[in-house]
């Protein structure tokens, strides 16, 4: 029996020699099954997708996937995605980033993106470490968490990354895991279908960096553990106060519609009287 | 031609214009602000984009981007934001995305005196990028240059696919003067390179022979992947020695192959002057005064003025030296532009410098002051 090609052959490229960067285990090469699945399912083509990322572990995606893509400086990709829309605005947008690279370094950008409501579907990778460099801790890693920049233990308490892009003013704000890969297909799909600034983050593991330290001793148990600690709307609402203790909410977290960056451009074009 | 009232920043505006800038990004710092203003008001109403950034990282960030969708891009700005902007410098010089930044050089270091002139900037517009990179800087030093070197400075990046630098100062920024601007038919524009195979057989950064790839815009069907890491010829990372060497090389290979080209600076009184002035920006207006009064005075004194600043024009600095006694350097820094002189003498002259960093004009008495001094 011939076995079915499946669907992301379509979009790796066939120029650039794999295996990939990432090490055994790493959630990374799920999100992008995910991602690719979720775009065949969209409308949008090859040639219409500009990808762009950052710098760390989930920038090198779009070295492999058949897009305009671009990878850019450390958390500066919204800002270069922020000028290829405005400047050719029937392009798809869509930036991914890592947790540093969103929160961190880039934690300004990703704010005032969010602010404008500017048409780009971001994804941030959350894996809770900075697993490129070897392993500092990041803007997500729990408090109290040895890391080999924090030897004695986090000192700083994480951000939550969905509700400050709530807060900023994004459109559109949800969470998965790749433990729950269909739902995070299903995710990236609706953020690509949603107006204005959509925001996904995807939590994700890095056995090598975080896992190692955290007593979690391979990516199967990472794994399990968000698969333990998560929690979908339809779950909760069969679980008590007690059971939902410490739970990380997954799903569609936000969903409002605002006028976008665009659409105020285009009313701006009426009032100025540009062709 | 009607005459117009123009300052410098002015002049930078309607020279973007000319360009056929389309995008504009910038972050609010003086003494550039009226390069914004200006932007900001013109831009939406010929259909392109203007936006007030978050912080200089982002508007030279949206500049590129815009610039890979295809739009001729600029922003503008002074010293500390220049500063923020050294990151993307880098990545436009790496990535080869044209692109034109003004630097309104005022009174450093950081915050230093901001609404006064200096050119402490030279050397962090050649150097303040990380890593080796070429560049083009440009210094005009009049209300007409800073419109003709703007056009010049898109013209260079879509020429060579390079960031471009114009460099000026805010004593020129917010000088007026009487210019006459040319109509657009009699301006010469330049567009990037565009490939001329389709899209299968397309490899994005292969050498064509001039050292400048054809370069597509996203969305023109051609997928092809850009980035700060050093590549290979198909735009993916690469560490092989065999592959970053020649692609480092080219970089500056495609500039200085045309260095003839770029030797872009104005002589003055220079048939049989023995003391020559090397000057740039408003501080060549001061020298060229100094050097008629000199000249009054029956001293045989001369004048090059520099409108390129990098590459460096050693090839006119010397042709100068040959036939000088000393050369003289005023310059508002401590001394930036006069170790590039330096540099390329080896011995043939003497070098002299007049250095002022009270972050004020340096006037013409000044400079004829030192001649004077010179001449003993």
């Amino acid at each position: 029996m011939a076995r079915k090609k499946h669907v992301v052959y379509k979009y790796l490229r066939t120029t650039k020699r794999f295996p990939s960067i990432w090490c055994p285990g790493c959630g990374v090469g799920i999100f992008v099954g995910a991602l690719l699945r979720a775009i065949d399912k969209s409308n949008y083509t090859k040639d219409q997708i500009v990808l762009v990322s950052g710098i760390g572990c989930a920038g090198r995606i779009t070295t492999y996937v058949d897009f305009n893509t671009l990878h850019t400086t450390h958390g500066r990709a919204l800002t270069f995605a922020t000028g290829i829309k405005l400047a050719k605005p029937e392009l798809k947008v869509i930036v991914i980033m890592g947790d540093g690279d969103a929160v961190a370094i880039g934690g300004n950008h990703f704010i005032h993106a969010a602010r404008r409501n500017i048409e780009i579907t971001s994804i941030v990778i959350n894996n809770g470490i900075y697993g490129m460099t070897g392993g500092q801790l990041s803007p997500t890693t729990p408090l109290d968490m040895e890391t080999i920049s924090s030897p004695y233990g986090n000192l700083e308490p994480p951000f939550d990354i969905c509700r400050l892009a709530e807060a900023a003013g994004s459109s559109f704000v949800a969470r998965s895991t790749v433990y729950h890969v269909g739902h995070m297909e299903r995710l990236i799909g609706k953020a690509l279908q949603k107006r204005g600034f959509t925001m996904v983050e995807i939590i994700s593991q890095c056995p090598v960096h975080y896992g190692r330290r955290a007593g979690l001793n391979s990516a199967v148990e990472m794994m399990e553990w968000q698969r333990d600690n998560t929690v979908t709307d339809e779950k909760a609402k069969g679980l008590s106060e007690e059971e939902l203790q410490g739970k990380i909410r997954i799903g569609v977290l936000v969903d409002r519609e605002a006028p976008t960056y665009q659409e105020r451009l285009e009313s701006l074009k009426e009032k100025t009287g540009a062709v | 031609m009607k005459p117009e009232l123009l300052q410098g920043n002015e002049a930078c505006v309607k020279g973007a214009l000319a360009a056929g800038c389309r995008f504009f990004a910038a972050y609010p710092i003086t003494p550039s602000l009226e390069i914004a203003h200006g932007m900001a008001y013109e831009l939406p109403r010929r259909g392109g984009i203007f936006i007030q950034t978050e912080d200089e990282i982002a508007s030279l960030g949206a500049v590129i981007g815009a610039s890979l969708a295809g739009a001729k891009s600029m922003t503008a700005t002074s010293g500390p934001g220049f500063s923020l902007m050294q990151e993307h410098i880098s990545f436009a010089s790496i990535a080869e995305v044209p692109c034109v930044i003004v630097n309104i050089m005022r009174g450093g270091p950081s915050t230093g005196v901001p609404t006064h002139p200096s050119q402490g900037d030279v050397m962090q517009a050649r150097w303040g990028a990380h890593g080796d990179h070429p560049i083009i800087v440009l210094a005009p030093s009049s209300v007409a240059e800073c419109f003709s070197l703007t056009v010049e400075a898109f013209n260079l990046s879509e020429k060579y696919r390079t960031p471009v630098i114009v460099l000026t100062d805010e004593f020129l920024a917010h000088l007026r003067e009487k210019v006459f601007l040319p109509s657009s038919d009699e301006i010469e524009l330049v567009e990037r390179p565009k490939p001329a195979e389709p899209p299968e057989v397309f490899v994005p950064y292969r050498d064509p022979g001039t050292g400048i790839p054809p370069m597509p815009s996203f969305g023109d069907g051609y997928r092809y992947h850009v980035t700060g890491l050093c590549h290979d010829e198909r735009g993916y990372p690469t560490t092989r020695a065999d592959e970053v060497e020649p692609f480092i090389r080219r970089l500056f290979h495609k500039i200085s192959s045309d260095f003839d080209k770029l030797q872009w600076g104005e002589t003055y009184y220079t048939e049989d002057s023995t003391l020559n002035i090397i000057a740039f920006g408003s501080v060549a207006r001061a020298g060229l005064r100094a050097v008629k009064r000199a000249r009054a005075k029956g001293m045989k004194v001369g004048l090059l003025k520099l409108l390129i600043l990098f590459p460096f024009m050693r090839r006119k600095v010397t042709q100068l030296m040959e036939n000088s006694t000393t050369i003289l350097v005023p310059e508002m820094n401590m001394g930036q532009i006069s170790r590039e002189v330096k540099r390329v003498n080896q011995g043939r002259c003497r070098v002299e410098t007049l250095n002022k960093v009270a972050h004020e004009p340096i006037a013409p008495q000044e400079i004829l002051d030192k001649i004077e001094e010179i001449y003993g």
